[in-house]
């Protein structure tokens, strides 16, 4: 384990996002003017209301989606469609895994298409599981498995890809408590061990403020952001200690401040 | 209780279970065989001769050739084999033509809204009144009756498999489209595999079409097969064998089906096992 120490990234920005706009009509614009970079090894949360486009957002970054405006570059290069290096996370876990394949089969299936060998495939495969845990489930299907058990499936085919960038859209929210707070550590580990840059999308403050270097606030829409806080807890961050510390609570309470709306009437 | 009591007390109560859920299972056919067995006898009619009569008839036709072809007597292959071959060469056709046809209309939306119509349109013809018309196009030999079959019973298959591949869960679309799997990829290992149960229960109402249609198209213009021979038997008076051929159909329709789904368990375990699980959480 890493001592607490310097940020783990190095400075320079993979993925970067200027004046993104979108409406999926005309009058109902769902993000505007979203600016903001995300460098290489960081680990960067998005938090805001609900329906302020979170999830759009994220959708556009992995070029699922295409924008009515702005540019997002991933690795100096304009997204057109999903690019190479890119890994997803969803948040419906039971869905976004294959049900007629085996967890092996699911973690494979990506690198098929992929120039590697076979032997190199199957190394992966086994590598992954054993991050996240799930050494000898591999023969096992997903809906044999827990929801924690099955999110944790999903990491391990986005870490078998061996992506640049990972995109996670609300992976805990489906999931209960303590499997959420394995879940958070496990994916902090995970860009420690391989260095990977993490953007996830998230609606839990705490979860956004303990796991990241920096936490973008996005406003109501049409979404702009309105904040992007840097957290510099140290690290190892710990479930219990980190949470109780005054520096998380003061970066919570801002946090939620922002995000905070009026009841509707 | 000793444990030895206890043990054949639950043997006891096993081996009741399970002629409870014989019982349930096969009792209403055999009272009916039994029942039917009983009115012939009493009833001494010609036109409705008892089972017994039936299967010893059926034996005779079937059943009395020489040991070196398994005592399969020639009925077997001027009639049942014809048969038999026709069903499945229509049905096989119905789905080589159905499935990539429905794929193709079920990813595209242009395409499906283009067809729609006319292919329902096209499913509200009835197979048998197209009889004549294939007859003048293609005679009255096995490709007429194959081609009739296959026409019939296309249609749940390609309904269902158009249906099936519209439907697939955009997550999982999204999910193969971001770790950049090629388009063949997504067709062949998400597309066509979330279809699939879809696809299958197209496929095997179809095949109960397809033995429907069999018969039909050989009541027609025909000179061999279960159809004709019933028929046939029919005219000549021949009443016990036309009973004869309308069991074997029946039997043969069981039989088909029951192989399916021995074969859709085989391919589609998963689904069901994922549904089960599903519906118990």
């Amino acid at each position: 384990m890493r001592a607490a120490g310097p940020p783990r990234h190095n400075g320079a920005a993979v993925l970067t996002v200027e004046n993104l706009h979108h409406a999926y009509t005309p009058g109902q614009v769902v993000t505007s003017h979203v600016t903001f970079d995300v460098k290489a090894g960081e680990i960067v949360s998005i938090v805001g209301p609900s329906g302020c486009g979170k999830t759009t957002l994220l959708k556009a970054l992995a070029g699922l989606l295409k924008p009515t405006g702005g540019t997002i570059k991933f690795q100096g290069k304009v997204v057109q469609g999903v690019p190479d290096g890119l890994a997803m996370v969803f948040q419906e876990y039971g869905r976004s895994l294959l049900p007629w394949a085996t967890v092996n089969g699911n973690i494979e299936l990506p690198l098929r298409y992929q120039s590697i060998t076979p032997d190199e495939c199957r190394r992966r495969v086994a590598e992954s599981l054993q991050a996240v845990d799930l050494s000898g489930f591999g023969e096992r299907y997903p809906w044999q498995l827990s929801g924690g058990m099955q999110q944790r499936v999903a990491i391990a085919r986005a870490l078998a890809y061996q992506p640049k960038l990972l995109l996670m859209d609300e992976p805990f929210a489906s999931v209960d408590a303590q499997t959420r707070a394995d879940l958070e550590d496990l994916v902090a580990a995970v860009r420690d061990r391989y260095g990977i840059t993490i953007v996830l999308v998230t609606h839990d403050i705490d979860e956004s403020v303990y796991l990241s270097d920096r936490v973008i606030v996005l406003s109501r829409p049409p979404s702009t952001v309105l904040a992007q806080i840097d957290i510099d807890l140290s690290r190892p961050r710990d479930q219990i200690k980190t949470k109780a510390m005054q520096q998380f609570v003061e970066k919570r309470t801002a946090i939620a401040q922002m995000i905070k709306r009026p009841i509707a009437g | 209780m000793s444990t030895e009591e206890l043990t054949v007390q639950r043997a006891a109560s096993h081996a009741l279970g399970a002629l409870q859920s014989f019982v349930v299972r096969y009792g209403l056919g055999i009272a009916l065989v039994i029942a039917w067995e009983y009115a012939a006898r009493r009833a001494g009619s010609i036109f409705f001769p008892p089972p017994s009569e039936i299967l010893h008839r059926a034996a005779v036709l079937w059943l009395s050739g020489p040991p070196s072809r398994l005592f399969l007597s020639d009925g077997v292959f001027q009639d049942v084999l014809p048969s038999l071959l026709r069903v499945l060469g229509g049905w096989a056709l119905a789905v080589a033509v159905g499935v990539p046809l429905g794929v193709l209309i079920g990813r595209s939306r242009s395409l499906s809204d283009f067809v729609n119509s006319t292919l329902q349109f096209l499913r509200a013809i009835p197979g048998p009144a197209l009889i004549p018309v294939f007859i003048i196009l293609l005679g009255t030999e096995s490709t007429m009756r194959v081609t009739l079959i296959a026409f019939g019973s296309v249609w749940p298959i390609l309904l269902n498999t158009i249906e099936g591949t519209r439907t697939v869960d955009p997550l999982q679309l999204d999910t193969a489209q971001a770790f950049r799997l090629p388009r063949y990829a997504r067709l062949w290992r998400v597309v066509l595999p979330a279809a699939m149960p879809k696809i299958f229960a197209g496929m095997r109402v179809s095949l109960s079409l397809a033995v429907i249609l069999m018969v039909v198209s050989e009541l027609v213009a025909s000179t061999s097969g279960i159809g004709y021979r019933i028929q046939n038997a029919q005219i000549m008076f021949l009443l016990t064998d036309m009973w004869c051929g309308i069991i074997l159909l029946a039997l043969l329709g069981y039989t088909l089906n029951w192989l399916f789904l021995k074969f859709e368990d085989r391919v589609l375990g998963w689904h069901r096992s994922a549904r089960g699980r599903t519906a118990a959480s």
